[in-house]
């Protein structure tokens, strides 16, 4: 009985102690906002978890605060994490100076009032592309600077198009591409490999086609919508693509792709690094529209932001810092670490001029659009989550395409 | 669950005498520090009961009960709106699929897992060689971390690439699309759940058989019974007890699964593997623009209805405890 009680005791004051410190820890980035622009901790979330203490993004981001005269500290968190801690933290008072956040997240955060906007705390973002920049923008307003880019296009297996007798270069609309596929599946090679799972990374794939096809997101069920539906139900039907996309994520579509057997999958610039170890040739094309070009597919990464703060003294060296991340010099080095492509002309040439591989992704970035441009903002999670039902529902032929498209446009309203 | 007419000789739930109720007013003299320190060893448990069930218990009815937006979510202010999540809940076109697939999943995996468990417990009780190293193989779909068997499960049922078309297939039968077609998911996950849930139900029912005496096998053996008779005459009413507290756990268990769903199909796809678990945290957590209010509100109903079981469970104890 003593003993336990004596544990029951400690565990008593432990746990005093962990409330203590805890809500030291709470308070504490409000109680340096006194030190204002002269030093102070600036605190930086990223959604980057697979960079540690040593690595020359976190270099990076030290050096940005002392050039700005503080110190900073930073935590990498995981992408999906990030938003949920973000709104807790503005819950609670205690947000970060500089928040790194997916795009399609931007407003989100900005309708929950979390973000400042650039007109406040002078952020430049002119130099930036304005189809990058659409992503943060809501009601004329800008909630941030895109850091890097990246969007979707078809990597292809260079053997198996050879001995299908297809010229990848044919490959300019949707006509081309499943006459490509009805050649390799001649040849007797699988024909094309992507993601519709039930997640925002199902709608992320879908989008090129969707927005391919000419269709808006204002109206799931056009024409338009039906047919980019129809054309990924009817591959499935066909044996084109595989059963298993209904449930893959990017990464296991990418494993299938590996396996050698796939003439095309679509995928990201992320996977650069990971094509170079695939043990075949392999080459990238754009994703073709409907009716011939490029289709516009969705962009993905990350944009800076600065979360709104009590003390408005806090954003001059806030805004340093972002300043100093997006510099010409900086943006080129962060974005060749994430693999991505940069947000300004200037850097993308100088990318392309390093590495011409880089040359299709630059063009697809530029043709790609934000998935919460067109002032969509908020309505596009509800939206996106009605498309990636659809698109299941089609695939794995509960509905058909034109009733799937009907009740998600009616679900999104 | 009629415990009144059946007589147990050796009831487990029996083993803890009735506690002898403290006669009132016989206390030591001098209570008022003895009762400050019993207050304080009482007060850390509380303190722990309040922070960790009573508070996120308030805070999940009061979410549910609040029209939150992200705006209103951080800035504290969300208007009270009554019911009104819980009738949105209730009318959405998920709901009715989604409580047919909570019941059909729950009701599914107890059956087999009951069913399964039992047979296997009669079976180690024969006492043969290695029997007690085989036990303890089974044991293993309990040990493993939930995020491993689940993702093992749905790379085994992979339509393309899964060992299970792979057999399938070399048999001469048709690959079957186990996890990306409506008519199969929610039979892949309980399938998997029944895995999952086989030890919890192997290990309570052989605890149960070793509480039977012997004698009484002995005896139904000298009167010529077949071990078919000495199993539904004998075995499986004395067994009673220890089924009804491993099936009514095992509901509670089974109500509230979420990653196994969650990791092989997300519930997917069109939905057809969606339970009230994955239903709740997909409209909290699942897309880019959290619903806290509905997602809360799906969970209290889950909540509810795992209580209301609890208390079953309760009274069944409570009754056992009273025949002895």
């Amino acid at each position: 009985m003593t003993s336990s009680g004596t544990s029951q005791r400690a565990l008593g004051v432990a746990l005093a102690a962990l409330v203590a410190v805890g809500g030291a820890a709470g308070c504490s980035s409000s109680s340096d906002g006194t030190a204002g622009a002269a030093g102070g901790t600036y605190t930086i979330w990223d959604p980057y978890p697979q960079f540690d203490g040593s690595s020359d993004w976190v270099k990076l981001l030290t050096k940005c605060g002392t050039d700005a005269g503080v110190t900073v500290t930073r935590t990498g968190y995981d992408t999906t994490d990030l938003t949920n801690k973000a709104l807790l933290a503005a819950q609670q008072g205690n947000s970060p100076d500089v928040l790194i956040v997916d795009n399609p997240v931007v407003s989100t955060l900005a309708e929950a009032g979390v973000l400042s906007a650039t007109e406040e705390t002078k952020l430049d973002t002119s130099a930036m592309e304005p189809n990058l920049l659409g992503a943060g923008q809501i009601d004329g307003k800008t909630y941030g600077v895109p850091i890097g880019a990246n969007t979707l296009a078809l990597y292809y297996n260079k053997k198996v198009l050879d001995a299908a007798g297809v010229d990848p270069a044919s490959i300019t609309d949707w006509a081309a591409l499943n006459a490509a596929l009805t050649k390799v599946a001649a040849a007797g090679k699988k024909g094309i490999t992507f993601s519709a799972i039930g997640t925002e990374e199902g709608s992320f794939q879908f989008l090129p086609w969707f927005w391919g096809s000419g269709a808006q997101l204002t109206a799931l069920d056009s024409p338009q919508g039906v047919a980019a539906v129809s054309l990924w139900t009817d591959w499935l039907k066909q044996g084109h693509a595989p059963n298993s996309v209904i449930n893959n994520t990017q990464t296991t579509s990418w494993q299938e792709f590996a396996s050698g057997d796939y003439a095309f999958a679509e995928n990201g610039t992320w996977q650069l690094a990971n094509a170079k170890k695939l043990g075949f040739e392999y080459g990238i094309i754009a994703i073709p529209a409907r009716d011939g070009g490029t289709a516009p597919a969705p962009t993905g990464g990350e944009f800076v932001t600065l979360p709104v703060q009590k003390k408005t003294d806090r954003y001059a060296a806030s805004q340093k810092i972002v300043n100093c991340l997006t510099s010409n010099d900086n943006l080129l080095a962060t974005d060749t670490t994430l693999s991505y492509i940069a947000p300004t002309a200037v850097v993308q040439t100088t990318q392309v001029a390093q590495n011409p591989e880089l040359k299709v992704w630059v063009d697809a970035v530029k043709a790609a659009k934000g998935r919460t441009g067109d002032n969509l903002g908020t309505k596009y999670p509800k939206i996106s989550e009605q498309l990636w039902k659809a698109v299941q529902a089609a695939l794995s032929g509960s509905k058909t395409p034109q009733a799937a498209m009907t009740e998600a446009q009616s679900a999104a309203k | 669950m009629n415990t009144a007419t059946q007589t147990a000789p050796r009831d487990r739930g029996a083993s803890t005498p009735t506690p002898s109720r403290a006669r009132p007013g016989h206390r030591r003299a001098g209570g008022g520090t003895g009762r400050w320190a019993a207050w304080a060893f009482l007060l850390p448990l509380a303190a722990y009961l309040l922070a960790f069930y009573a508070y996120p218990l308030y805070r999940n009815l009061d979410l549910s009960l609040r029209d939150y937006t992200v705006r209103s979510f951080v800035q504290g202010d969300a208007p009270f709106i009554g019911l009104t999540n819980f009738r949105q809940v209730v009318g959405d076109p998920t709901f009715v699929p989604a409580l047919t697939h909570t019941v059909v999943f729950t009701a599914a995996s107890l059956v087999c897992q009951f069913g399964i468990g039992m047979a296997l417990a009669v079976f180690f009780h024969q006492h043969f060689r290695l029997s007690a190293t085989l036990r303890a193989l089974f044991l293993v779909p309990w040990l493993l971390p939930l995020i491993v068997s689940a993702s093992t499960w749905s790379w085994m049922l992979n339509s393309e690439a899964g060992v299970v078309n792979a057999l399938l297939r070399s048999l001469g039968f048709g690959s079957v699309n186990w996890l990306t077609s409506p008519d199969w998911s929610l039979v892949s996950v309980i399938i998997a759940n029944v895995w999952i849930g086989i030890p919890f139900n192997l290990v309570l029912l052989y605890s149960g058989l070793q509480g039977i005496p012997p004698q009484i096998y002995e005896a139904a053996a000298l009167d010529g019974t077949t071990g078919w008779q000495r199993f539904w005459r004998l075995t499986f009413p004395l067994l009673r007890p220890v089924s009804a507290i491993t099936l009514l756990l095992g509901l509670v268990y089974t109500l509230k699964v979420f990653d196994i769903i969650w990791i092989m199909t997300k519930g997917g796809p069109a939905d057809s593997s969606t339970t009230l678990a994955t239903w709740s945290y997909q409209l909290g957590f699942g897309s880019l623009l959290p619903q806290f209010g509905p997602g809360a509100a799906v969970g209290n109903l889950l909540i509810v209805a795992a209580v209301a079981f609890g208390l079953v469970y309760i009274r069944v104890q409570r009754r056992q405890g009273g025949t002895a």
